[in-house]
This record gives C-alpha cells, structure tokens and sequence, in this order.
C-alpha cells in the first residue's frame, strides 16, 4: 500500500522534532530513512505508525486519511529497535499475538493461526524454535522472531526502527540481505530507519536522507552517492573532502593557485570543493593540489593516504591503487579531483567531472 | 608489573591464585560472625523468646488462648481490614505506577513523592488525620453520622488507616519496574491491534507479576502488624474494633502474659509464612523471574 506524508510538523513540547517534511513512498517500495541520531527519523516512523500524533499535517495510506487512526486501526508491522518481544510468552505465542487479540469476527480459527505463525517462523528461518522463550535466543534470531510477529497481522506497511542497531556486525550483514530477500518474496511496502548509511545504499530502494527535522534528499542509492544536492548529503554519505576554495574568473583557486578545475559560469569569491577520496588522479606538476603523505593506510585492495595541504588547513584523504601509491611518510603528492562538487553560503553551485585519462585533462564543469 | 627484575620468579611472595577477592581468612571469618552474631541477637532471638512465652504454659494453654472469644474476634478482625486494605492498595498501586511509569505530565514528580508520604508521617499522625476528618468536631463526621454511617471506631476506619499506612508498598515497588521495562512491549501489543484491556492483561501485567507479588505480600505483613495508624482509631472496644496487634497490647497490659504471647506468635507466623512463601516463590521461579528483568 502505498504512503503519503504531506507537510508533517511534529512538535516535543515546544521543541521542533519535524518541520513540514512530505514523502511518497510507493507500493511495495523499500525505503531507509538515514540520518544523524536527532535528525527525526524515528520519529517520522512513529508518526507513520501512529505511535505519535503529528502536531500538524496528514498521512494517507492509500487514499485514506490515516492520521485520524489509532495504531490499533492503521494495520501496521512495527519491530523495535530492542525487538519488544513479550518475554513472557513462547516465540509462537509472540508471532500469533497479533492475530489472537482480534475481535472473534475477524479472527481466524486456532489451527489457521498455529499454521500461518508456523508458515512465517519457516519464513524466518526459526522452525523448530516456536516452543523457545525469547531470552532462550541470540539476538538475530529474536530480531527475526520480531519481523515474523510483524508480519502475521498481514500490515499495509512493515515499519523498522533500526532493526540491526543491537546485533554485531557479521550478524547484521546476513540479515540485511536476508531482510531484502523476504522483501522481494513478500512485498510489504517497508520503511525502516537507520543511522548507517552503508546499510542504507545496500539495502533500499530508495534513501530518505534527513537532518536537524527536514529531509535533504531523497534519492535511489546511485543518486544520493553520485549527485549529493547539499553539503550535508555529501559529508554525510560516505567519505569526502572539503576543502576553502576561491573562485576567480572561473578558476577555481585553492590559496595561492588554480588547481586546474573551471567552473565558467561563476562569479567570484569563495566556496567549498567536495570530492570524494577515489575520485582523484595524480598528475605531475603544478596547477594542481599537492601536499605531503602524513599517514598510509593499506584498507583491502586501496591505499588511503592522509594528504597535508599545508597548516593551515585540515589534511584531505585519497584512495589509491596500492601499485601506484608509495606507502613511505612524507613524500610529496599532487593530485586533482576528477568528479567534484562546489559549495557555496547554502547550496550548491557548480560540479564537474573529468574522465581519469593519462593524456590531456578534459574537464566539464556545469553549472546549475 | 611490566618490568620483572627480580631474580627468579620463583621467590615472588604467594598469594592464593585464582581468589578474586583478597580479604584474609581473619577478615572474613569476623564479618561472617559478626553478621551472624548481629542476626542472631537483634532477630532470632526476640523473635524465639515470642514463641517461647507463647509455649511457657503448654500447647494448651497456648490454643485456649487463641479460642478465647475477643481474642478470636480480633484474629477475624485483622483478617478482613487486610482482606479489604490489600486488594483496594493492589489497585490503588498499579494504578499509579502505572501512571507514573508509562505517561509524562505535569505534577509527576509531586505525585512521586506523595506517594511516599505514609513512609515518612508517623503512623499515629495517620491516624489522627482520620480522626480530624470524620470526628465528632469534624465537618464531615456528623453529616455520616446522621446517616447512620460510622466511619471512626468501627471497620471503615480501621481499612482507611490500614490503607493510608500500607498504600506505598506496591507501587513503590512497581514502579521502579515498571520504569525499567519501558513503554516498547505495550507499543508493539497495539500496533499489533490489541485494544488497552488486551495489552494490560496480556502484556503489561505479566511483565510485572513478580514484583506486584511482592509489593502485595510486603503490603499484607504490614496490613496486619499495623499498630499505630490503627491504635488512633480503633477506639479499642474490645471484641469489636481491635486489631489483633491492639489485643496483643490489651492482653499484655493485664499480666496476661501467655495470651499476649500467643496472639504474638501467630501474627509472627503469619509474617514467617509471608517470608517463607516469597522464598519459595523466587526459588520455584528464579529463572522466570531473571528473565522477567532482562532480556
């Protein structure tokens, strides 16, 4: 089913946690909602679950107005950060709860309810276990145990508050990508929330990516990566550099030379140069960044070498091809950005990108 | 540690290995015994010396004792104050631990500490509130009087006061629960569409059985030991409004010693039994219980 979020505001108190943020999320859609802890992402969650009440705004699943619902009413699947299963009863008991506490018009016969939460506990890969107590499982399989139980009320959308916050990080990477395959067999339209991005990129479908109460952009994963709209974006997702730049007659200026990036269309004055630490090429010579190697790093087939530009300015990191880059401290390096975003008060002004090529430096920078 | 210079690490001095705590066999023996020794004195024995006076005479004396008519009606007076007090303090107590623990507003904290108001008033000035508000000088007591309801020296305020007294004990212990466990299990039972008296009965009241048993078994020890709070109002007519702490003080007085004693020893089995029963309860259960506080 799909989701309509318009122009919610949600207030703590007299503190802002939402500013009149819209979203449409699709039928059967995959959606992360990533941000900084306090960038109100859970709260839009339980917004949409109904667990909180927006302070203004609607919320329609489908075409109906769903802010007037109750949670009881919404049909929702919601799992918990720290799962919330009920200790008390057996992980068949927990995953059939839903479907006991209907009123006796709507709920199904004793048996139906044994098989169908026996069905999603074979889903879940947890058959055998229905008889254990929640304390009598490792923390994935209780994570999976929350799902199933989420799943059986049959929700028009499946909401996650961080599901793998809690778990280590092997652990996580299995359930993320058996999290996709339930998905894709079983098609709830599913929002969860997450502080991690590459859980995020992995996983979704498409990226909601929110700060300080608002959504920054929202993207599939090729887009949110590739084409950040705002420094936030950029910095959040994945490694950058930023780096004090001047613009002068469309040069690009980086204290007292051009680094060899135009950007026509500009005015001058200053700026902020993003680009990403493998987006780079060495050259020879000048009109270009140079520094001096601080620090190497061999992360598996790159080397990340930590770049001194100079004092006064922090030091810029680069990915290498191991062969290409001496892993010795203090040698000399010049490099130029090959895709790289300028920045300027609040958005964003130029970006360009160059193909990597040994002969001849072409360089695109457009304007928007 | 990190330099080890000495000439052979054989003649370093040995201290037993493997003992995380490193008091001498002195040290421990003496805290043992003076715990022992602090138990022995201060809780054994007064309480043997109960029993003891209780049996001075013999076993039947001992249950003349007990059948003697006013003392009888005070044993059946003690048990329906604490039958009415306890249920109405397991409610009242729920109630408000629910409330202080599952919903923010304004006045919590107020609410909080009044709850621990009749641990810190003395239980005589308890009473006497009682007595101020339904007394003869009262603005109230005449109105019920005249309606024929007799709230002071009868049942009704014998309960109020037992309330009053004993109220704290399960939502001070709920509380602190309740708190601990958080709103997310009642959440998840309504998102999965179960209605509040659902998720009460099924979710919130079994995550809380242990401690609510304890709150009530604590609140029914005190319920039937209450001496002061009860004492203001009773009136002390014997046979109808006494307590059986009230008739241990009137038996006593009179240099009925055995008697005394004996009405003694059985409010002390009750609250042995009380003791022996929660015991049993967290040995029966222990793992239950573990995991009822944490995941």
């Amino acid at each position: 089913m799909e989701v309509r979020v318009q122009n919610i505001r949600k207030e703590f108190g007299r503190y802002p946690a939402l500013e009149d943020v819209s979203l449409d999320i699709r039928s059967g859609e995959l959606v992360a909602l990533l941000g900084p802890s306090g960038s109100g992402k859970t709260t839009l969650l339980r917004l949409i679950a109904g667990l909180e009440s927006p302070t203004e705004g609607t919320i329609f699943f489908g075409d109906e107005d769903a802010s007037k619902k109750s949670v009881q009413q919404r049909n929702i699947g919601f799992v918990f950060q720290h799962y919330a299963l009920f200790r008390h009863m057996t992980v068949l008991d927990n995953v059939s709860f839903g479907l006991n506490v209907r009123p006796a018009n709507r709920r199904p016969q004793a048996a139906e309810i044994r098989r169908r939460a026996l069905d999603l506990l074979e889903l879940v890969q947890l058959s055998g276990l229905e008889k254990r107590y929640p304390a009598q499982l490792s923390g994935g399989q209780r994570q999976r145990v929350a799902l199933a139980r989420a799943m059986a009320v049959e929700p028009n959308v499946l909401l996650l508050d961080e599901p793998f916050g809690a778990l280590d990080a092997q652990v996580r990477k299995e359930l993320r990508k058996w999290l996709r395959e339930i998905h894709d067999r079983t098609g709830h339209t599913t929002v969860f929330v997450t502080h991690d991005q590459e859980e995020a990129l992995e996983l979704a479908d498409r990226v909601v990516v929110m700060s300080k109460g608002a959504i920054e952009q929202v993207g599939t994963p090729d887009d949110i990566y590739d084409h950040p709209v705002s420094p936030f974006v950029y910095g959040f997702i994945g490694q950058s550099n930023c780096l004090d730049v001047t613009l002068s007659r469309g040069e690009i200026w980086f204290e007292d030379r051009p680094i060899g990036l135009r950007a026509a269309s500009e005015p001058d004055g200053p700026a902020t140069l993003y680009f990403r630490p493998h987006d780079i090429e060495l050259v020879d010579g000048c009109g270009c960044l140079a520094g001096l190697v601080t620090a190497g790093r061999r992360v598996a087939g790159t080397r990340h070498l930590e770049v001194s530009l100079g004092r006064t300015q922090p030091p810029v990191e680069i990915e290498l091809p191991p062969e290409r880059a001496s892993s010795t401290d203090h040698s000399r390096v010049a490099f130029r950005p090959t895709r790289w975003k300028l920045y300027r008060g609040a958005g964003d002004v130029a970006r360009g990108s160059v193909q990597a090529q040994s002969s001849g430096i072409e360089l695109a920078p457009t304007g928007t | 540690m990190a330099l080890d210079i000495g000439p052979t690490p054989t003649s370093a001095p040995s201290t037993p290995v493997g003992a995380a705590t490193s008091e001498t066999r002195l040290a421990r023996a003496t805290l043992i015994a003076l715990a022992l020794g602090f138990v022995g004195l201060f809780l054994l024995l007064p309480l043997g010396t109960v029993f003891i006076e209780a049996f001075r005479k013999g076993a039947g004396e001992f249950l003349a004792a007990l059948g003697d008519p006013e003392t009888f009606s005070a044993i059946l007076l003690t048990l329906t104050v604490a039958g009415i007090a306890v249920p109405l303090n397991l409610v009242f107590g729920v109630a408000a631990a629910w409330a202080i623990a599952k919903f923010e507003f304004k006045g919590k904290a107020f609410l909080t500490t009044l709850i621990d108001l009749p641990f810190s008033v003395s239980p005589v000035i308890s009473g006497l509130v009682f007595v101020l508000l339904f007394g003869a000088n009262s603005a109230l007591g005449p109105i019920l009087q005249s309606y024929g309801v007799q709230i002071l020296f009868a049942v009704p305020g014998l309960v109020l006061a037992t309330v009053f007294v004993t109220f704290p004990f399960v939502a001070r212990e709920l509380i602190p629960l309740m708190q601990e466990q958080g709103t997310s299990d009642e959440e998840a039972a309504r998102s999965l569409g179960a209605t509040g008296w659902q998720t009460f009965w099924h979710v919130t009241l079994p995550n809380i059985k242990w401690g609510l048993l304890y709150g009530v078994l604590l609140c029914n020890a005190r319920a039937m030991g209450e001496f002061g709070a009860v004492s203001v109002v009773s009136g002390h007519i014997r046979g109808e409004t006494n307590t059986m702490p009230l008739q241990v003080e009137i038996l006593y007085n009179e240099y009925n010693f055995v008697a005394a004693f004996a009405v003694a020893a059985l409010l002390a089995l009750l609250a042995l039994a009380t003791l022996v029963l929660k015991t049993a309860l967290e040995l029966r259960y222990s793992d239950e219980i573990a995991a009822s506080r944490r995941h």
